[in-house]
């Protein structure tokens, strides 16, 4: 009896533990937006005066700030640049990605080891060393000042990582499965197409997820190729656009933060099961 | 069927390394001919100057400042990400009422944009209007106000803050993986033999996570060496160069500065060092793997 209650005291103290570091986890974590969306809609009266409160309305809340975003500056422009430049970029890593790590990890090729570690160490060539040079060649093409430079750029930041990424996950994938399906009359291209890929499918969600969100984090390429506002991405636009010399349109910036935010944390969380399935693939046995 | 497969491996890697070949190994071969030759934005003509940039570089007080600041940086967050990365895991594996709300309040550092996020500390650490500040005011801890961007010491910390803050999700979710890929049994095993929790969680739980705490490692590591994000929209570099990071320099040398081979010649200094660091973490992740 004695030993049930201890146990029973020792059970509740870990789940009141447990609460208590998700609850703190998450607002250290949330803590910036949060203080953003308080921000979002003062006044500016409220907001700068030092003596006020700054963690209630001490004068009506406004949504002017919100609506200046929507208005007078180009911000759905940037998301939607954004939006379209993650994907493209997406579709092209997967479609140079998959194969490439396709033959790394299943076609038995003696080189396949080195060439995996060496593709996996381009990455870590950072944008800061290439921009010098990717800007000049980017003008050689002619796409300076479009977006379309980024297209053709960010797929250097993407597709090394997903390379390695992948052939974790295709390693995961028992041989038998494709030879069965070429027994049963399936060339290599079809085997591959019909029966590895489906199966490696939480695997490229989560290089999907990965990639996109590198490319929508990107700030070096996007503040060196792009300089017309209307090019330009969320991650240069909207502190360019907001932030003038020395002014900073604080409750702009702050909403311009969240909306951005909110839609991409919503769509990592939706595939995060996915993506954890397919690191501990990827990552471990790659 | 060898040669086939031999042809169909050439096939499907040849887009990716033409790709990279044009796109990566080019450009790296140009920046390291920038960094011997006196091109600047200005004049553009390329004319050889041997190791002239690398020894100005030398001399320069500042560069030694961000080489020594890029490793503190680096590996005190990557100590903190790791750490703070698998207590976070640890939570996220539980199960609890609410954690979907948790899971998506701790994940959104890592998902939003770096330079946004980046604005949203900017806007924390005002130096007039942090609410920071305001707390410890009303506390009666502080008079005036802190200036965390300001001084030297204060502005490190924070760069460093927010490295960790944005990066610890990402290490977290890793670990999930590796704490999810752990089997069950194992750890029932060592309940049953006696192991009480701190042997289990050093001789079982710790040895199985190591590798892909390294990963997680290895991933924060890249992200802080190579990122200038946060430093930029934060401190600029400053209080006066005290948090300048080797990206920071070479694009403000390169870029605003416009001298194309200093810049270059600041930045190739990155490259070593990363490639160092990310052989030291792949060869441990493999011997762990093999025990």
């Amino acid at each position: 009896m004695n030993q049930q209650a201890k146990y029973a005291r020792r059970h509740i103290a870990a789940r009141a533990g447990l609460y208590f570091g998700a609850i703190l986890a998450a607002l250290i974590c949330a803590a910036p937006f949060l203080w953003s969306m308080v921000t979002a809609f003062k006044q500016n009266r409220d907001l700068y005066n030092p003596e006020n409160n700054p963690f209630r309305y001490n004068r009506p809340a406004t949504s002017d700030h919100v609506l200046y975003l929507f208005d007078n500056t180009s911000f759905t422009t940037f998301a939607w640049n954004t939006l379209w430049v993650g994907v493209l970029v997406v579709v092209i890593t997967l479609s140079l990605g998959l194969p490439a790590a396709y033959a790394l990890a299943r076609l038995d090729r003696p080189w396949a080891g080195w060439f995996g570690v060496a593709i996996f160490l381009v990455y870590l060539v950072p944008p800061s060393l290439l921009f010098l040079s990717l800007s000049r060649l980017v003008v050689g093409v002619g796409l300076q000042d479009s977006t379309w430079s980024l297209v053709l750029i960010y797929p250097t930041i993407t597709i090394p990582v997903s390379i390695w990424l992948l052939i974790g996950f295709l390693k995961a994938v028992p041989k038998d499965i494709e030879e069965q399906a070429m027994v049963d009359g399936f060339s290599r291209l079809a085997a591959f197409w019909r029966a590895v890929v489906p199966l490696t499918f939480p695997g490229i969600v989560a290089v999907v997820v990965f990639a996109f969100t590198l490319t929508a984090s990107e700030f070096i390429y996007a503040l060196a190729f792009v300089s017309p506002t209307t090019e330009k991405v969320l991650s240069t636009g909207v502190p360019t656009e907001l932030v003038r010399g020395d002014v900073f349109f604080w409750q702009s910036l702050q909403a311009a933060t969240v909306l951005a935010a909110i839609p991409i944390a919503i769509v990592f969380n939706v595939f995060l099961d996915r993506f954890i399935a397919g690191f501990t693939q990827g990552a471990v046995k790659g | 069927m060898a040669d086939r497969e031999g042809t169909l491996a050439w096939l499907f890697l040849m887009p990716s390394v033409v790709y990279i070949l044009a796109l990566v190994a080019l450009p790296f071969l140009l920046a390291i001919g920038y960094s011997l030759s006196d091109v600047t934005a200005g004049d553009p003509s390329f004319d050889w100057v041997g190791t002239r940039n690398f020894q100005r570089v030398f001399e320069d007080p500042v560069f030694w400042r961000s080489l020594g600041n890029t490793f503190v940086f680096t590996l005190i967050s990557m100590a903190l990400i790791v750490v703070l990365g698998k207590v976070l895991a640890n939570i996220l594996v539980a199960d609890f009422r609410g954690k979907w709300v948790v899971r998506f309040l701790v994940l959104l550092p890592w998902t939003t944009p770096v330079a946004l996020s980046s604005i949203a500390w900017l806007w924390m650490l005002d130096s007039i209007f942090s609410p920071i500040d305001w707390v410890l005011r009303q506390l009666g801890l502080i008079e005036g106000n802190m200036y965390w961007l300001g001084e030297p010491g204060l502005a490190m910390a924070s760069v460093i803050a927010v490295h960790v803050w944005r990066l610890t999700p990402l290490a977290a979710v890793i670990m999930v993986a590796g704490l999810v890929a752990i089997p069950r049994d194992l750890d029932e095993a060592a309940r049953v033999d006696g192991a009480g929790y701190w042997r289990r969680m050093f001789e079982v739980t710790i040895p199985l996570v190591l590798p892909v705490a390294a990963v997680a490692a290895l991933f924060g590591a890249i992200f802080t060496f190579t990122d200038m994000a946060v430093v930029d929209v934060l401190t600029n570099g400053g209080p006066n160069n005290a948090t300048q990071v080797l990206t920071s320099w070479a694009f403000f040398r390169g870029i605003d500065g416009g001298d194309v081979g200093q810049g270059a010649a600041i930045a190739l200094f990155l490259f070593p060092l990363l490639l160092a660091a990310a052989i030291a973490i792949l060869r441990a992740v493999r011997r762990l793997e093999v025990r």
